[in-house]
């Protein structure tokens, strides 16, 4: 066996090797993650990687004036805050200035004289004191320019304007509408198929197979333009608008099968043969054999299929824009986000924040079955569409 | 929002409802006409000859019909349409066939296909081999490949906003918040525009899908390593091979078939390339691909179903032989174990 543990320094460049792959890899969705949760100022103003630290912001701020003097000892005194206020913001002060050319002029904590004679000091807290031999006569005091260190921020407030009022939270619902039912029916119809192809005497089956396996090639922009010509005449002869739900499940359904047959069938025309044969003898039907024996001994293969079937469709953008309509009631997540691409291009806090909320559902499922993923993934090097 | 949630629901529930009533109606309906319980044995062993007879259509019917409908049908259509004008009418022969062969889109976009096929398909396998290798000997090495798998989950949009914000571009002397320009700034380089960067572009496009179909590689290859006999590699060491030997002697022989599976699936996938291209560029800046083309074509501005269907026909062609070649190694690989 090869060792797994040990500290040569081969052992450690290959971690290292790994991690620096890894590292690669993992950063572009980082930095999608991480710049979701950003403030939208800052997702423009500065690369997400900087966001983890904290970073240094010039702010400007004015000094109280005389309606808050206080006298002692013969010398007049204005204390306040500078993080207090209408443009409030919180984190540390380094360094301030009285000119705006040189906002870092002075350490926070240090005192300053002024060309005035008044003496000014301002901690890192914020806080200031401004003190004065004569009295303060002006409504409000001078301008302060500062630079604030400030702790990284984070927010859901993109998330909540894109669920909200950006229409994501609808096509989220809308996708959840076309995934569910397009992944449930040709599980369904596929595995009733399999079921026939592989243990019911019926003619052509071999024929029928044949066909079926060599479906797998079809590429699936082939089917567009013909079965939306269809989809229009079947829309107009019977009076119904030609882009439905009902529409996009069948499409999904008809892309997803062969695929799901070829599967299915492999797998449960594998299960042993007693099993079947006696179940036959005790005077079942193969509509019960097929309930009662088949489909709960076949359920790693119908899992499989259905996260494979899922994140397919729950990923498609073709199938989508072409089968549904692009109003706010059918349009889903991918086609969203492209419509975003399109539209708000350069606002980040969006883009950012709707592209995490399409990926959050596959990923969830990809992390939660991955051992099931990863069956159906290597059985489905062979499919087409 | 409840209400569309309400409405989604009663969608759903009707849609998988209908297909589950179809086979328990269809099925309770068979038992009832021909009951396999008859009052005598002549006409009970009659029924169960029908009901035997008629079941197996039950069961395969609406799978036949759909893959008829969706598969069957389209595929003749196409071919049909591609013979024929642009609105259908008008038999022209192989006219579309011949406009693509001079077109100048059309050879740009064979050309780009033919760029990413030489690319892809080699570095997502020659990085998967690496990483499964690799990770093979980690104690963490599961972790990592699912880190290297994950983007596999990820839909084509989503990876495009992912990476149109790594390639993201401000003017020079700006602060950069796409980290590639921001490593080539730190290292002194002028910030460039990735995605229109003439030829160079198609090769930012084609990282994506590295990105996204090298985990692919990485989990079939990794799992063909595992099934290499322990003992030939311990051999190999006895006899004072070192670790490269060992990787192109004895590794890369033994799990060749499936490396060549992997190599082909993701060529499959390649000629098929079609949303990242439209996500990220929309076809501009000569980045153009055969499938693109195609919907371009039929669906925006083109408008001519027999050109659509005539490029449509030849990405079939071209992925035929590789899918059949793929087949027939899975059917074989099946029936080796």
């Amino acid at each position: 066996m090869l060792k797994r543990f040990s500290l040569e320094p081969s052992r450690i460049a290959l971690n290292l090797a790994v991690l620096f792959i890894i590292a690669l890899w993992t950063f572009p969705t980082a930095g999608l993650l991480i710049s979701s949760l950003r403030d939208k100022n800052d997702i423009a103003a500065s690369g997400w990687w900087t966001a983890l630290a904290s970073a240094d912001v010039n702010k400007k701020g004015r000094l109280k004036g005389m309606a808050d003097q206080v006298e002692k000892d013969g010398k007049f005194t204005v204390s306040g805050n500078l993080f207090e206020g209408a443009d409030a913001v919180s984190g540390k002060v380094s360094a301030y200035g009285t000119k705006v050319q040189a906002p870092g002029a002075n350490a926070a904590g240090s005192a300053v004289t002024l060309d005035n004679g008044q003496t000014l000091q301002v901690n890192g807290d914020g806080s200031y004191v401004l003190s004065s031999p004569t009295a303060f006569t002006e409504e409000s005091g001078g301008r302060v320019f500062y630079i604030a260190s400030q702790p990284p921020r984070f927010t859901l407030e993109n998330y909540q304007t894109v669920l909200f009022s950006e229409g994501i939270g609808r096509s989220f619902i809308n996708s959840l509408t076309v995934t569910i039912p397009a992944t449930i029916i040709p599980i369904l119809i596929a595995a009733f198929a399999a079921y026939a192809l592989a243990w019911m005497k019926l003619p052509f089956r071999g024929l029928i197979i044949a066909i079926i396996v060599g479906l797998l090639v079809v590429p699936l922009q082939m089917s567009l333009i013909p079965l939306l010509k269809l989809y229009n005449a079947a829309g107009t002869f019977m009076g119904v608008p030609s882009k439905t739900y009902l529409g996009v499940w069948l499409a999904h359904t008809g892309f997803g099968l062969p695929f799901a047959i070829y599967l299915l069938r492999s797998y449960i025309a594998g299960l042993p043969k007693d099993l079947i044969e006696s179940a036959q003898i005790d005077g079942a039907n193969d509509f019960k054999i097929f309930r009662r024996v088949v489909l709960p001994l076949c359920f790693p293969a119908l899992a499989s299929f259905a996260i494979f079937q899922f994140l397919w469709v729950w990923n498609d953008l073709l199938v989508a824009i072409v089968f549904l309509g692009s109003g706010p009631d059918q349009l889903v997540l991918t086609g969203k986000l492209n419509a975003l691409l399109g539209s708000r291009g350069g606002n980040w806090e969006i883009l950012t924040a709707s592209a995490f909320v399409t990926i959050i559902v596959p990923l969830t499922v990809f992390f939660s079955l991955q051992r099931y993923f990863v069956r159906g993934l290597l059985a489905g090097s062979v499919k087409g569409g | 929002m409840t209400a569309q949630i309400l409405y989604a629901f009663i969608t759903v529930i009707l849609g998988v409802g209908g297909c589950f009533g179809y086979f328990y109606g269809s099925n309770w309906l068979l038992d009832k006409t021909f009951p396999a319980n008859a009052n005598n044995d002549a006409s009970a062993v009659r029924n169960l000859r029908i009901q035997a007879n008629i079941r197996p259509w039950l069961f395969l019917g609406p799978a036949l019909l759909l893959l008829t409908v969706y598969l069957i049908f389209p595929v003749i259509q196409t071919l049909w349409l591609s013979f024929h004008d642009r609105a259908g009418d008008k038999f022209v022969g192989f006219a579309n066939y011949t406009w693509a062969f001079y077109d100048d889109q059309f050879r740009l976009s064979i050309f780009n296909n033919i760029l990413w096929l030489a690319v892809v398909p080699a570095l997502c396998t020659l990085m998967g081999l690496i990483i499964a290798v690799l990770t093979d000997r980690l104690w963490w090495g599961n972790l990592a490949k699912s880190l290297i798998f994950m983007p596999l989950a990820i839909s084509f949009v989503g990876a495009s906003v992912i990476w149109k914000f790594v390639y993201d571009y401000r003017g020079e002397g700006q602060q950069q918040i796409g980290i590639l320009n921001a490593i080539v700034t730190y290292f002194g380089g002028d910030p460039q525009v990735w995605i229109s960067l003439p030829f160079w572009n198609n090769f930012f496009l084609m990282a994506i899908l590295v990105w996204i179909q090298t985990g692919f590689a990485t989990v079939i290859l990794a799992a063909a390593l595992r099934g290499i006999p322990e003992d030939t590699l311990e051999a190999a060491t006895i006899d004072g091979a070192g670790p490269f030997k060992i990787f192109y002697r004895i590794m890369v022989p033994q799990i060749y078939s499936t490396i060549l599976v992997v190599w082909t699936t993701i060529t499959v996938l390649v000629l098929k390339i079609f949303d990242i291209v439209l996500t990220m560029t929309n076809s501009q800046w000569n980045t153009s691909v055969l499938a693109n083309l195609m919907f371009d074509w039929m669906f925006r501005g083109g408008g001519d179903f027999g050109r659509g269907a005539a490029i449509a026909i030849v990405i079939m062609v071209a992925v035929l032989p590789i899918m059949i070649w793929n087949i027939r190694q899975a059917n074989a690989e099946q029936k080796g174990h």
